[in-house]
């Protein structure tokens, strides 16, 4: 049986270490092309004609104007006399013309005639919203629990609807050749397109769509499937004869349908006794993420009471359809589970770091790394010499505070196949069909296969970004980094122990006493009897050597689920104009082995300011009247810029204890956090809670106002 | 502040930063446009369309030549013309810098210039600073921080740094973050980026 575990510290050469991105070069060069960049043969541009309603009757639709325009190839309806449409922006037809502006004046060709109906966008109260049953779930007694109490402590916590912003907005391009579908799209499931474009077209097999992409300008959960739009490029291209045909969608269509993240409203009532005691949770949550009704965060977060009672209704309304985003539902959680916990240990004037430790063993098995987490990032932010009780006391109008937050998630690696090849001459391939969306997977696959084999990371040439190549799965859940390390980590030594059976009668050795080091293959710390690795390579004789490394689901010996993290913010808050300014976030995390130190970092980052960014700034504004977004942009739907993330830190956990569990995912759990932390944080520094993300500077002053003002004692 | 990164968009005679910056810091007092001002169209102006429009454009220190409508921007003739992919229609309105080049020594966003305003001016795109060996210093540092992830908005980024660097060669923390605010990440790459500037700014290897 093949030894396939992880390397110990000692005797790894790349994994762990930071390592800049093999792809690097190409994209700040200007060389990495993405979807959007592609320009095929004969290409043709295709546009969406979309519902100006969020609630209507198509009653007609005339298309001939723009059928008789020069340079128009295809005008295709997607949903005509009849159809009833759910949300302002659904796809109506669809057009493919020489030139963009050609395709554009073909849609405004386009005469639709609508019935409007009733519509409702509202999430902010279920009451007068369109509401499926409550969900809801009892445990244990709280009604004995909160009678029992020596404190009860009330609030209300919300997150607004968000979008993904991709920068890279989402389409792709179609073309047949006879029978055959060749696609490029901005996905982030290269093996998973052909089959949900199949079972869409219905008159092509999966196994005749190649589907192809490089580089990825975003996904953050929005990009699994190929989308009607995506549908459509594939059927207005054989309109077209089969010329090639590219949709990327425009930017107000990417904010208003392509991505959006469920809002959640929490009224959450928690039991403690006098010591800090955690009792009893009790809490009556709501969100909307469009005609779907959205997610359903897990409450409470984290920590597991004894006694709970939970009511979720799910609103159902004409919005633009959610998608998975980046955690789905935590951070919702997150914000409304240590928004109630901070404000009870306000209520028990504890400092909520002390109250956090109290109660960690409700966070179940992992309360230890908690513990350490703690530990660690209140010794980063000087959490004891910093933090004071609510309502910062200090003279003048800029309060300061923190606050803190811990997370967890899954992140077990998906299944993944990989093909690794040694040729002859000694160099070496890896094939697979994933996909990298800016996380380093390239980077991590060649650094898998040259620590294994013993090479530089320059002797690996990675592929990956086809469907012709091995099949692994979607970029989702974080489970990329746990399969594809897994599946490479196989295959590379499947691969040498074949080589290793190959060269050891020429070392008068025995296959399992070779090792691969530094460019050689030796008998193991016997530097005299050694090949290099292109002497060894070359006694494969004619043939290359090619195995298949399989990484099944739910696999555990390399990869394994459950990481968690804490995060602490110290921020200002300015009571006269209400603009919050982070000082510093520090953030602690683990994820079991770290493959790549440097890029393991780069993602915590990413997640604190992506995190920073939707707790301070972003919202999906949804106007009542009309129904329709107001900020389908990027001036007034506004991300953090580089001035507005004041200082980060960021901790990855390793060593024994946590390398030694396997690879586990990284891509969600530290964006978790933030907005949690920052909303206990504006809390401690001005003496009231903010109760609804993004935390403008009109919802702090709100605040502020009913507390008393800002100069009011807190 | 010097205009480090500052985005002029040709043809207003204002940029989009100055803009905000009036209108923000005194609203009563209304923005003159010296150059926009109304006035009766000029009897010299060249009239150009509808129709495509022979135009040569100087990229890169080559004279390229191709035929537009007046209403392509110059993001588009270089995506769609001459294959300069580099730069990125990301929000289209001038907001995140993604089509970012440099034109007569000024950042610009390319998505807001018309691509005949921009002949006979010099540009660079992100594709005009690498040698085929050897990459721009400061491309070379944001690869060696990190500054980068999904990489969409990078190339806007890189001719940022670049321009900054070129006007201030040393700047400061207040300096980098005023010369790159006119670009947005969405994966969250500014403590890469800033890290990349300071590397550059400390002496790490400088093209031209």
């Amino acid at each position: 049986m093949p030894d396939y575990k992880w390397p110990e510290a000692p005797k790894r050469t790349w994994i762990g270490k930071r390592v800049s991105r093999l792809d690097g070069p190409d994209k700040v060069s200007g060389r990495a092309k993405y979807t959007y960049d592609i320009k095929r043969p004969g290409m043709l541009y295709g546009k969406i004609l979309r519902s100006p309603y969020p609630h209507a009757k198509i009653v007609s639709i005339d298309t001939s104007a723009a059928e008789k325009m020069t340079g128009v190839m295809a005008v295709k309806v997607i949903q005509g006399a009849g159809k009833e449409i759910q949300w302002a922006g659904d796809e109506i037809a669809a057009v493919a013309a020489v030139d963009e502006p050609t395709a554009e004046d073909a849609i405004r060709a386009i005469k639709v005639e609508y019935e409007q109906m009733p519509h409702q966008v509202v999430d902010t109260d279920p009451k007068v919203a369109e509401a499926k049953p409550p969900v809801e779930e009892t445990k244990g007694d709280p009604e004995k629990a909160f009678k029992e109490a020596d404190v009860v402590s009330e609030g209300f916590y919300g997150s607004n609807v968000m979008t993904h912003c991709c920068l890279e907005t989402h389409g792709s391009i179609s073309e047949w050749d006879g029978d055959k579908l060749l696609v490029h799209i901005s996905t982030q499931a290269v093996s998973g397109i052909a089959g949900q474009m199949a079972n869409a077209i219905k008159t092509v097999p999966a196994s005749n769509i190649h589907v192809k992409m490089d580089h990825v300008g975003g996904g953050f959960g929005s990009k699994f499937g190929p989308d009607r739009w995506g549908i459509e490029t594939a059927l207005i291209s054989k309109m077209a004869g089969g010329k090639p045909v590219k949709i990327m969608l425009e930017r107000n269509a990417e904010q208003a349908v392509a991505g959006s993240r469920p809002s959640a409203y929490a009224k959450v009532k928690l039991a403690a006794k006098r010591d800090g005691t955690l009792l009893a949770w009790q809490s009556e949550a709501w969100g909307s993420g469009g005609p779907g009704g959205g997610g359903q965060p897990p409450l409470p977060y984290v920590f597991v009471f004894p006694n709970h009672k939970k009511q979720h209704i799910a609103i159902a309304n004409n919005v633009g359809p959610s998608r998975a985003w980046r955690a789905p539902n935590h951070p919702q959680a997150a914000l409304i589970t240590m928004g109630a916990l901070d404000d009870l240990a306000a209520k028990l004037n504890m400092d909520p770091l002390d109250f956090f430790l109290k109660n960690i063993a409700m966070t179940g098995q992992r309360a230890e790394n908690y513990r350490e987490e703690l530990l660690k990032g209140a010794e980063l932010i000087q959490w004891k010499k910093n933090w004071h009780s609510r309502g910062d006391k200090a003279a003048g109008p800029v309060k300061r505070g923190l606050g803190l937050s811990l997370h967890t998630w899954g992140g077990r690696g998906h299944e993944s196949n990989c093909d690794l090849t040694i040729q002859p001459d000694g160099s070496v391939e890896v094939k697979m069909g994933t996909q990298d969306l800016g996380v380093g997977t390239r980077t991590a696959l060649a650094i898998v296969a040259a620590d294994t084999l013993g090479l530089p990371l320059d002797a690996i040439r990675v592929r990956i970004g086809d469907n012709d190549y091995p099949a692994s799965g979607g970029s989702g859940g974080s489970t990329t980094i746990g399969g594809v390390s897994s599946s490479t980590r196989r295959a590379a030594v499947d691969a040498r122990d074949a080589l290793f059976a190959k060269v050891a009668p020429v070392l008068n050795a025995k296959p399992e006493e070779l090792e691969a080091v530094g460019g050689t293959i030796r008998v193991a710390g016997t530097p005299a009897r050694s090949l290099t690795w292109k002497q060894a390579c070359a006694k494969l004789g004619g043939m290359p050597l090619t195995v298949r490394g399989k990484q099944l689901a739910n696999q555990s010996d390399l990869t394994n689920s459950g990481v968690g993290g804490i995060q602490m913010a110290d921020v200002s808050v300015d009571t006269e104009t209400g603009i919050v300014k982070i000082n510093k976030i520090v953030a602690v995390q683990d994820c079991g082995l770290i493959i790549n130190l440097k890029l393991s970092e780069s993602q915590c980052y990413g997640a604190l300011i992506m995190g920073i960014s939707y707790a301070l700034y972003e919202e999906k504004v949804v106007d009542r009247n009309t129904g329709l977004m107001l900020n389908p942009n990027m001036e007034f739907y506004r991300l953090a810029g580089s001035g507005d993330i004041g200082e980060l830190v960021v901790h990855m956990m390793t060593g024994p204890g946590y390398d030694d569990r396997g690879v586990i995912g990284l891509g969600e759990p530290p964006v978790i956090s933030p907005g949690a932390v920052i909303s206990n944080a504006i809390a401690n520094a001005i003496g009231v809670r903010v109760s609804t993300m993004p935390f403008t500077p009109d919802r702090v002053l709100k605040a502020l106002e009913q507390k008393g003002g800002s100069n009011a004692s807190v | 502040m010097p205009d480090n990164g500052e985005k002029a968009r040709r043809g207003r005679g204002v940029s989009r930063r100055d803009f905000l910056k009036a209108s923000s810091v005194t609203l009563s007092v209304p923005l003159v446009l010296e150059q926009t001002a109304a006035k009766p169209a000029d009897a010299g102006a060249r009239i150009y369309g509808p129709g495509k429009t022979p135009i040569t454009l100087l990229v890169n220190n080559k004279k390229l030549n191709t035929q537009v409508e007046p209403r392509v921007t110059l993001l588009e003739a270089l995506r769609h013309e001459f294959e300069l992919t580099g730069a990125k229609r990301v929000c289209d309105r001038a907001s995140c810098g993604a089509c970012t080049v440099i034109m007569n020594g000024k950042t610009v966003y390319s998505c807001s210039v018309l691509a005949i305003e921009a002949q006979g001016k010099s540009i660079t795109t992100v594709e005009g600073l690498a040698t085929p060996n050897q990459l721009h210093a400061v491309q070379q540092a944001i690869v060696n921080n990190d500054g980068q992830q999904c990489g969409f908005c990078t190339p806007g980024f890189v001719v940022a740094c670049k321009a900054l660097l070129d006007k201030t060669p040393n700047p400061s923390l207040e300096q980098i973050h005023r010369g790159l605010s006119g670009n947005l990440c969405r994966c969250g790459t500014y403590v890469g980026l800033k890290a990349a500037v300071q590397e550059v700014a400390k002496g790490g290897r400088r093209n031209a």
